[in-house]
């Protein structure tokens, strides 16, 4: 019988979690939108199922910081038939400057990248384990693989969730569950607008394509566009001495 | 909140740039408080189709509605559709081809934004029989320079300075269109070789296809003049063999070489060649017909650094195209983007370009040579009662833009009337002074 896929898109507010929405769309899947602002949500929601008629598109609320509201997200996603996957764009960027004139900040860039991730994804990967099926795609950072000067709180919150994810995958890879971690180089969102311009930067759009590919070939770690895989490599074997000295 | 950066945009053709203020807004509430704070001078700019200066504005404030692109409502029973700004003419054939609606009028590329096409007044290879695009809105809803929403129907004298006004009315926040029904996502198009300008204008003078389309060798002289070959399609039912192929993209700014005259002399050539002396007929995705432009990605780069005009003007009667050929003949300046076609009267805005007649579109890489030539060909155009495309426009002057546009007044009055401390503006409207009295 056919397999009926939803995909619930976490932090659906993101410009690549839209592009993402908008792709497992039109590939057939049904989507769930949870984030904060409703009204966005329900706009973008209105653009999926118009444009992909066979699909549906709802919107939930949702906040990485409220762990009372992943429970009720875990109650709604169960109720759903078929296939369940998930893609989880939560995060937030304030600049490093931003960080270091308010050190308070610390506590909600924690919670929206890494902290909300883990509470809302370890509710989850129960149902997941017990369909012995379905994927998770977390969104990770370039940045999480080494402490940036310029964004290494956000990057020490990425990494938490590169080594959550990896754990997740030992875990639910043995049920039959497929966990992706991505981690995306400069891409061009929002988040990034202020930043002067940039070589080497991605559209939302094909970081979205990247995603879905790597889940179909069965990936599990992918650097998005993949040049950021042999970058990557050279920037991690470097001795932290020679590290220090350069602005990566 | 909206973050805002200091950027250089550019016109399609390249030739043309200006460093603003710009931000790029992704949520509907976010546009409406960038437009209200954007200070005294602010311009709209979706896709940066526009080949000159038109979304361009030094020194001031850039909104970009590129990210706002989201269907906002849909009745699949009468194919009304409404919309944000940002949302792309081949993004609505796309997904709404397959549901049985296109875009009533498409432009030669998929990446011109609904807004634009609004702003443009934009017309397709089928402007003979069903106008303009502006005449298939039913509604805008208009942020203006005073802060105020309006929403406007058809009749209104702010719709109709809006539909062509180039963004000087405001920002539009969405737009309800009427889509066309098509029987499929293809398209039956016949080829056949036009041997001179005769020629064309008299399969032209006979064609009763809904989209006709002429591409003509702008190097061809003697008898060869304006000869070319002529597109014709009607809807059909049956699927194409054509696989969809993925476009090509240049990396790159080519170097100037490559639209030398004997380069282009001998492309052109060959491309007219490549359609049988009996011409063909062939089923086609709608797409690959509507979009030739965009089966390579970039293609604005192949002018190289110094970037390209493209002139476009419309003349009522076909008199005056055999002069205006031979001299961009005899400039060898043309490259092989060279398009006639047959408009029909169809317009809905005050400063819409199209009139019943004959439309020519030539791309030229920029430089003096091209500047002169282009004054001469704006003096033919003024000389035959034509008229020059904004959208295209790098070099016109404020007195021939009063000459070719008999309502610019009109339009002023409504500017100025909604928008009296002029926020709204561009390179083009100071370059033209389409914001001032015209006894200034």
């Amino acid at each position: 019988m056919f397999n009926r896929e939803n995909w619930l898109i976490l932090g659906a507010t993101s410009s690549i979690a839209r592009a993402f929405a908008l792709q497992v769309a039109a590939a057939g899947s049904d989507v769930l939108l949870a984030g904060r602002d409703m009204e966005d949500m329900s706009h973008t929601a209105v653009d999926i199922g118009t444009r992909h008629a066979a699909v549906a598109a709802d919107i939930v609320e949702f906040d990485a910081r409220e762990p009372s509201m992943h429970q009720s997200l875990v109650e709604t996603l169960a109720t759903r038939a078929g296939v369940i996957n998930v893609a989880v764009f939560l995060g937030s960027m304030p600049s490093q400057r931003e960080i270091d004139a308010d050190p308070d900040l610390v506590q909600g860039i924690i919670a929206d990248n890494l902290v909300g991730a883990i509470s809302v994804l370890h509710r989850i990967a129960p149902l997941l384990e017990a369909r012995g099926t379905g994927t998770i795609i977390g969104v990770g950072s370039v940045a999480g693989d080494r402490g940036r000067l310029k964004n290494y709180v956000y990057g020490a919150a990425k990494a938490g969730l590169h080594t959550y994810l990896s754990g997740l995958r030992n875990r639910l890879g043995r049920q039959g569950v497929q966990v992706v971690t991505v981690k995306p180089g400069f891409v061009d969102t929002a988040m990034t607008w202020k930043e002067e311009h940039r070589p080497l930067v991605a559209t939302p759009e094909a970081v979205a394509t990247s995603m879905l590919q790597a889940v179909r070939q069965g990936r599990n770690i992918v650097y998005i566009p993949w040049f950021w895989r042999w970058i990557m490599l050279i920037v991690r074997a470097l001795p932290e001495r020679v590290f220090q000295r350069i602005s990566f | 909140m909206t973050a805002w950066r200091s950027i250089t945009l550019t016109g399609w053709g390249r030739a043309l740039r200006g460093k603003t203020r710009a931000t790029r807004p992704e949520r509907a509430r976010q546009f409406v408080s960038a437009v209200d704070s954007a200070g005294p001078s602010v311009c709209i700019y979706g896709a940066g189709r526009s080949y000159g200066d038109d979304a361009l504005n030094s020194n001031g404030a850039t909104v970009i509605t590129a990210r706002l692109d989201r269907v906002r409502d849909f009745n699949e029973a009468t194919g009304e559709i409404e919309v944000e700004p940002g949302v792309s003419i081949g993004s609505l054939l796309r997904d709404f081809g397959p549901q049985g609606w296109a875009p009533p009028v498409a432009p030669g590329t998929g990446f011109v934004t609904v807004a634009g096409a609004i702003a443009n007044d934009i017309h397709g290879k089928n402007h003979q029989a069903v106008g303009s695009f502006g005449a298939h809105v039913t509604r805008i809803t208009l942020h203006t320079g005073a802060g105020k929403t309006l929403s406007l129907i058809p009749g209104q004298e702010v719709f109709h300075a809006t539909v062509g006004g180039g963004g000087l009315t405001g920002a539009i926040l969405s737009a309800r269109i009427r889509l066309r029904r098509v029987p499929s996502i293809w398209i039956k198009v016949r080829e056949r070789r036009m041997t001179d300008l005769t020629a064309f204008v008299e399969a032209f003078a006979a064609s009763k296809a809904h989209y006709s389309v002429g591409w003509i060798d702008a190097t061809a002289q003697g008898m060869g003049l304006g000869r070319g070959i002529l597109e014709e399609a009607e809807a059909t039912t049956s699927p194409s063999a054509e696989r969809t192929r993925r476009a090509r993209a240049v990396p790159l700014d080519a170097p100037s070489c490559l639209m030398y005259g004997p380069v282009v002399r001998a492309f052109n050539a060959a491309y007219y060649r490549h359609i049988p002396k009996t011409g063909r007929t062939r089923v086609r995705p709608l797409s690959a017909f509507l979009f030739p432009l965009d089966r390579v990605h970039n293609w604005n780069r192949l002018y190289g650094k110094a970037g390209f005009h493209q002139f476009q003007c419309v003349l009522p009667e076909e008199t005056a195209l055999h002069a205006m050929l031979a001299e961009i003949v005899a400039s060898r300046l043309a490259s092989p983007l060279a398009v006639l076609k047959r408009l029909g009267p169809g317009r809905a805005g005050l400063l819409s370009f199209p009139m019943a007649g004959w439309t020519l579109a030539v791309d030229f890489g920029a430089g003096p040579a091209a500047a002169k030539l282009l004054a001469r060909l704006t003096a033919m155009t003024l000389d035959a009662r034509g008229r020059v495309y904004l959208a295209k426009d790098a070099l016109l002057s404020p007195d021939a833009v009063r000459r070719m546009y008999p309502e610019l007044d009109a339009f002023r009055e409504v500017c100025d009337r909604i928008d009296p401390r002029r926020r709204f503006s561009s390179n083009l409207a100071r370059r033209l002074r389409l914001r001032e009295p015209s006894h200034v």
